[in-house]
């Protein structure tokens, strides 16, 4: 369970980045963070990550809180997760077979586990046939779904998708949110970063609507009101 | 961790590969720093051949007067031998002097034919000592001109070529030492552009970085590669400079010999090439490492 317990982060004194902020997320559950731009929603996944530490309050990962986790099991602690950018954030050098397979050499993975692994992850995304493959012969959602199949390899225990629509036409949009949902129903618990109406909309799954670093709705199964 | 260990090595060498004008230029600076070592290992072994080749030239003759005993001769004989600096002496008498004389002039007539209109044998017996370094020989000068040796030995000769030997061997150091300032000085900027490289490289592969933390890479998995490339520019660096000295070695070689008669350059290259080899991999790699290893604890955070 990743439980927020009166999280405030402050860059600037007179407009706190997030302010007060407590909630938990279930295991297996697809929750979604809506607001707009600058109401926090990066920065409280980025206090999940540990890449900030709040200024008041407690970010807990199951019994442990994130940010006294020792810096040498800080990647122990990254392998639970799965990431997902708006921009994608692929290796222009490197195919899509070997950008997925790139997180299973950092974890030390043999290479014939990550043949069979990253083929298999390819064909759960659709993209078997796209395999080599460079980033800038893929379209945007193509390489979306390269980016949530490297995500998925090291069969993480959360995806945190921050945007991952944002840079996607509404065909391709549709495309990844069913993906992301299908992730979810295998099991894995899933944290949506978003400002796309229509796609909240559809979800019907939980809700958490920040507003100037504070939340100021969560609803079981939500829409976008803002 | 062997796997491990190659993963770094192989994302080392595309970073080196993938940065081709950074890296060219690291290369470049790190074959001139290398040139200039390999060219000081030779000037050393170069300027010890003809140091030495001097040294081993080097005798005191003791000229002993006419006027001396054979006692007496005998008794500085053995007291020379006695000398613990002294590590071979040779008497020669007047006739021996004047065998190896003719010998030496078998072809001057004019010299032999004033031989014969001397009469006599204008040759001394002397004793030629040889020490056991050169620094010895002022000591055993000093012995043979003791006053109390004055009716026996008439004349010394040493002192010229003493000086000489100081004057080049101080000639060698001035220069071994200026050649280590200019190590030292282009040792800095090899380091000053290897670390811009590691940098820039760090800054071209920041979203990469940024994966690599977000999927939970270690530490050293991240900072490997970066210390890598360092590795493969000392390994390029040396391996080109070694490619190149074996034909400059070639070429010189003969312009060499005529200041050094005797000194084979190419054969004292070939010889040597294996402390040569690790001299040049141990700084290549060391400046290499050192420049990455400052560049990743300024820049690079994980």
């Amino acid at each position: 369970m990743i439980l927020f317990k009166e999280v405030t982060k402050i860059y600037a004194p007179e407009r706190p980045a997030v302010d007060n902020v407590s909630f938990g997320v279930e295991p297996g559950e697809f929750t979604s963070l809506v607001g707009k731009s600058g109401s926090g929603k990066t920065t409280l996944l980025k206090l999940f990550l540990r890449e900030e530490f709040p200024t008041a309050g407690q970010v807990m990962f199951g019994e442990q809180n994130v940010h006294e986790i020792p810096d040498v099991r800080l990647p122990e602690f990254r392998r639970k997760v799965g990431m997902v950018f708006q921009d994608y954030k692929l290796l222009q050098y490197k195919t899509a077979y070997e950008n997925v397979a790139y997180v299973m050499e950092v974890m030390g993975a043999k290479e014939e586990d990550i043949e069979r692994d990253v083929m298999e992850v390819l064909d759960i995304v659709g993209l078997e046939d796209q395999a080599e493959q460079y980033p800038y012969q893929l379209s945007g959602g193509e390489k979306q779904r390269v980016a949530i199949a490297r995500s998925l390899i090291h069969r993480p225990d959360i995806i945190i998708a921050d945007e991952p629509t944002g840079n996607l036409d509404p065909y391709h949009t549709k495309d990844i949110v069913a993906l992301l949902v299908k992730i979810n129903e295998l099991g894995t618990t899933v944290i949506l970063a978003t400002h796309n109406k229509d796609v909240i909309n559809k979800l019907g799954k939980r809700v958490l609507t920040l507003e100037d670093g504070k939340l100021i709705r969560d609803e079981k199964r939500g829409r976008f009101m803002l | 961790m062997l796997t491990g260990f190659k993963r770094i090595v192989r994302s080392g060498w595309e970073k080196f590969a993938r940065d081709k004008s950074s890296s060219g230029a690291a290369l470049f600076t790190m074959v001139i720093v290398l040139s200039v070592v390999a060219a000081l290992y030779c000037f050393q072994g170069a300027s010890s051949f003809f140091v030495s080749s001097l040294q081993e030239s080097v005798d005191i003759s003791a000229y002993i007067a006419d006027t001396a005993s054979s006692e007496d001769i005998e008794k500085l004989e053995a007291s020379v031998k006695a000398l613990p600096e002294v590590k071979q002496a040779e008497f020669i008498s007047k006739e021996e002097a004047l065998e190896r004389f003719v010998n030496d002039h078998k072809n001057d007539e004019v010299i032999l034919q004033s031989l014969e209109v001397l009469g006599q044998n204008p040759l001394s017996a002397s004793l030629n000592i040889k020490a056991r370094g050169s620094e010895h020989y002022p000591a055993i000068a000093e012995f043979l001109e003791d006053p109390s040796l004055s009716s026996v030995v008439s004349f010394v000769d040493y002192r010229d070529r003493a000086r000489i030997i100081e004057r080049l061997e101080k000639l060698a150091d001035g220069i071994r030492g200026a050649a280590l300032f200019f190590i030292v000085f282009a040792g800095l900027i090899g380091v000053l552009v290897a670390f811009n490289t590691t940098r820039l490289t760090i800054y071209s592969s920041r979203d990469e970085v940024e994966v690599m933390r977000l999927v939970g890479a270690g530490n050293w998995y991240i900072r490997g590669p970066f210390l890598m490339q360092g590795v493969v520019v000392g390994v390029f660096a040396t391996l080109i400079v070694l490619l190149f000295m074996f034909p400059a070695a070639m070429f010189l070689g003969v312009r060499v010999s005529s200041f050094v008669p005797g000194f084979d350059l190419f054969q004292f290259f070939a010889s040597n090439i294996v402390w040569i080899l690790l001299l040049q991999l141990g700084v290549g790699i060391g400046l290499g490492v050192f420049s990455a290893l400052i560049a990743i604890r300024k820049y690079l955070k994980v």
